[in-house]
């Protein structure tokens, strides 16, 4: 095997290898992680950069997911960096030491290879495992490309350990739609990513040493200090919304690449009917509204990329004025019938002048399927006759048509 | 942009090569992504690839339904009128068989490359992976990609002595190809 170290390269990655690059120029301390399908790659392509001396962080192998984010927290209460990885039924299986490390603040890396959970069973895409854990506490950043992986895992530790938000953040990718897509990926340089997160060095950061001990997760708080660490929380994720815009900012100074931050809005300004995705099928839509703007159609598009926080104020601002919302989820909400992006909308739709723009759902892409452009033109088509006032369906399984 | 189709069976290289084909565009200064069909991986089993390539950033993120290209890399599927399902007009088939002419032209197919790689692979490494020698067979076929390129993107999966034979696969299959043309 010639050599793996493709620093400063432009190379044709697949989103769990462009996902490793990320992990290693970001150098972390300790990395603990279970593989588990389609986030393996990015694991067995950590080990093999450790194997080949690229890097030298703690690689510790646990019997579990749970045992993986356990030992993170462990790591991150001495003020290490940390990363680890999973999918489906291996965040499930992680979930109390998952709201642990929310809860006590440390700022981990966690990949998210989304995969359906179950039941059925199926080793399939989905977005479903991500979005379960809306409320857990994390900061959710979802992507579209390789690229946008990569970049996104850096901006990530920008993010998450900086001392005004030291919150931990999942950057989620599709599995195999994008886990097992192999794309044209440019590699950053190392001392790029160094001077990138150098700022990091001079932050707060609590470290529990044996000369210091600390007592985390106290048992029995009373009810005032711990509705103001609740209050405290909220706080550092509203804090994190504009800070994530203005580290996208610096990426895009710095490699020239910019997402928008907690959204990216595409062709919105002067378009009367908004696409909403979030992932994958983002840049398929896009095609389509390419498409559709040259037959005349005043269509733009929202992606969502910062899905926990809410971008609400950036959401309010270009949905303001727009006749018509058509979103598309690949993931559902039972209570609601629908998908989450279209109750998210939904709450931000109070916030709106009058009169409020028509609101679709289209679900689509469950269980593996693909949502093609066939698919995103069906959605921008009945979004369009929906503005013009004729009568639509609230809620569509798109797939199932 | 071109969308090429690859047809073959779990072990055969069919996602390796689509890979490798990508990396050689990119070698190119071009735009390029490849992913397989998704499910359980099984040795022997029917898979497909897709590959796109353009001169300009490629975002969409779904499987190809019609494809410009369909390349076989299994003699048995490539007996399959399946195989071409949704090949555009003016449309190019590459298969890997012993045959030296297909009963009758598919509608659409209008350029067809045909070689028997499994006999040359066999030659050269001693295994029926004819991977590497379709992409020589498709760089002369299409015309959409240089020799040099696909030869230089095999050092990502391969060195040393692997890497000189698959190179000459690659060359084999570039030379060895016999093209026609639908009347």
């Amino acid at each position: 095997m010639s050599s793996i170290d493709l620093r400063g390269q432009i190379r044709v990655l697949d989103g769990n290898r462009a996902g490793a690059y990320g992990v290693l120029l970001c150098k972390p301390d300790v990395i603990a992680s279970y593989p588990i399908t389609p986030q393996t790659p990015l694991l067995e392509t950590l080990y093999k950069f450790e194997a080949e001396g690229l890097f030298d962080p703690e690689m510790v192998e646990p019997e579990g997911e749970n045992s993986a984010m356990g030992t993170l927290i462990g790591a991150c209460a001495a003020g290490g960096r940390t990363f680890t990885a999973t999918s489906s039924q291996g965040l499930s299986f992680m979930n109390d030491a998952y709201l642990l490390a929310a809860g006590n603040r440390f700022p981990i890396v966690m990949a998210i290879g989304m995969r359906e959970q179950v039941s059925p069973h199926g080793v399939i895409s989905g977005q479903q495992d991500a979005v379960l854990v809306k409320d857990h506490g994390w900061i959710q950043i979802y992507t579209e490309s390789c690229q946008e992986i990569l970049d996104s895992i850096i901006m990530a530790y920008r993010l998450a350990e900086d001392e005004d938000v030291l919150l931990p953040v999942n950057v989620c990718y599709e599995g195999f739609y994008l886990s097992h897509h192999s794309q044209r990926v440019e590699i950053p340089r190392q001392e790029e990513v160094d001077a990138f997160l150098a700022p990091l060095k001079g932050m707060n950061r609590l470290k529990w040493t044996l000369e210091e001990p600390m007592v985390f997760s106290s048992y029995t708080v009373p009810p005032e200090l711990y509705t103001e660490y609740r209050y405290k929380m909220c706080m550092a994720h509203q804090r994190a919304k504009a800070k994530f815009d203005e580290i996208d900012r610096e990426f895009a100074a710095k490699f020239g690449r910019s997402y928008g931050g907690q959204i990216e809005e595409y062709r919105t300004e002067d378009a009367e009917i908004i696409i909403v995705t979030m992932g994958c099928s983002t840049g398929t839509a896009k095609v389509v509204v390419d498409r559709k703007r040259d037959e005349g159609v005043k269509v733009g598009l929202v992606k969502i990329r910062m899905f926990r926080p809410s971008p609400k104020e950036r959401l309010i601002k270009v949905l303001n004025g727009k006749k018509a919302i058509g979103v598309i989820d690949r993931n559902v909400c039972y209570a609601w019938n629908c998908g989450h992006n279209y109750i998210e909308i939904k709450t931000v739709l109070s916030d709106l002048d009058r009169p409020l723009p028509v609101l679709l759902d289209f679900i689509a892409g469950l269980g593996g399927a693909d949502i093609t452009d066939k698919h995103v033109e069906k959605v921008v088509e009945r979004t369009i006759d929906a503005a013009k006032g004729k009568t639509y369906e609230p809620v569509t399984w798109l797939s199932l048509e | 942009m071109k969308e090429i189709r690859l047809h073959g069976r779990g072990g055969q290289g069919v996602v390796m090569g689509a890979e490798m084909l990508a990396y050689a565009f990119v070698l190119e200064g071009k735009y390029a992504s490849s992913f397989p069909t998704f499910g359980a991986e099984r040795r022997g089993a029917p898979v497909a690839a897709f590959l796109r390539f353009d001169d300009k950033p490629i975002r969409e993120t779904h499987q190809i339904y019609e494809p410009d290209c369909v390349m076989v890399l299994d003699p048995f599927i490539a007996k399959s009128d399946t195989i071409y399902i949704g090949l555009k007009g003016d449309g190019i088939g590459i298969l890997n068989t012993p045959k030296k002419a297909i009963d009758y032209w598919p509608q659409n197919l209008k350029r067809l490359g045909l070689i028997d790689a499994t006999q040359i692979a066999l030659e050269e490494i001693g295994r029926a992976i004819v991977n590497t020698c379709m992409l020589g067979v498709i760089a002369k076929v299409t015309g959409w990609v240089r020799l040099e390129s696909v030869i230089s993107a095999l050092e990502m999966n391969f060195e040393g002595k692997l890497l000189n034979k698959n190179a000459e696969l690659v060359k084999r299959g570039y030379e060895n190809v016999e093209i026609f043309y639908k009347e």
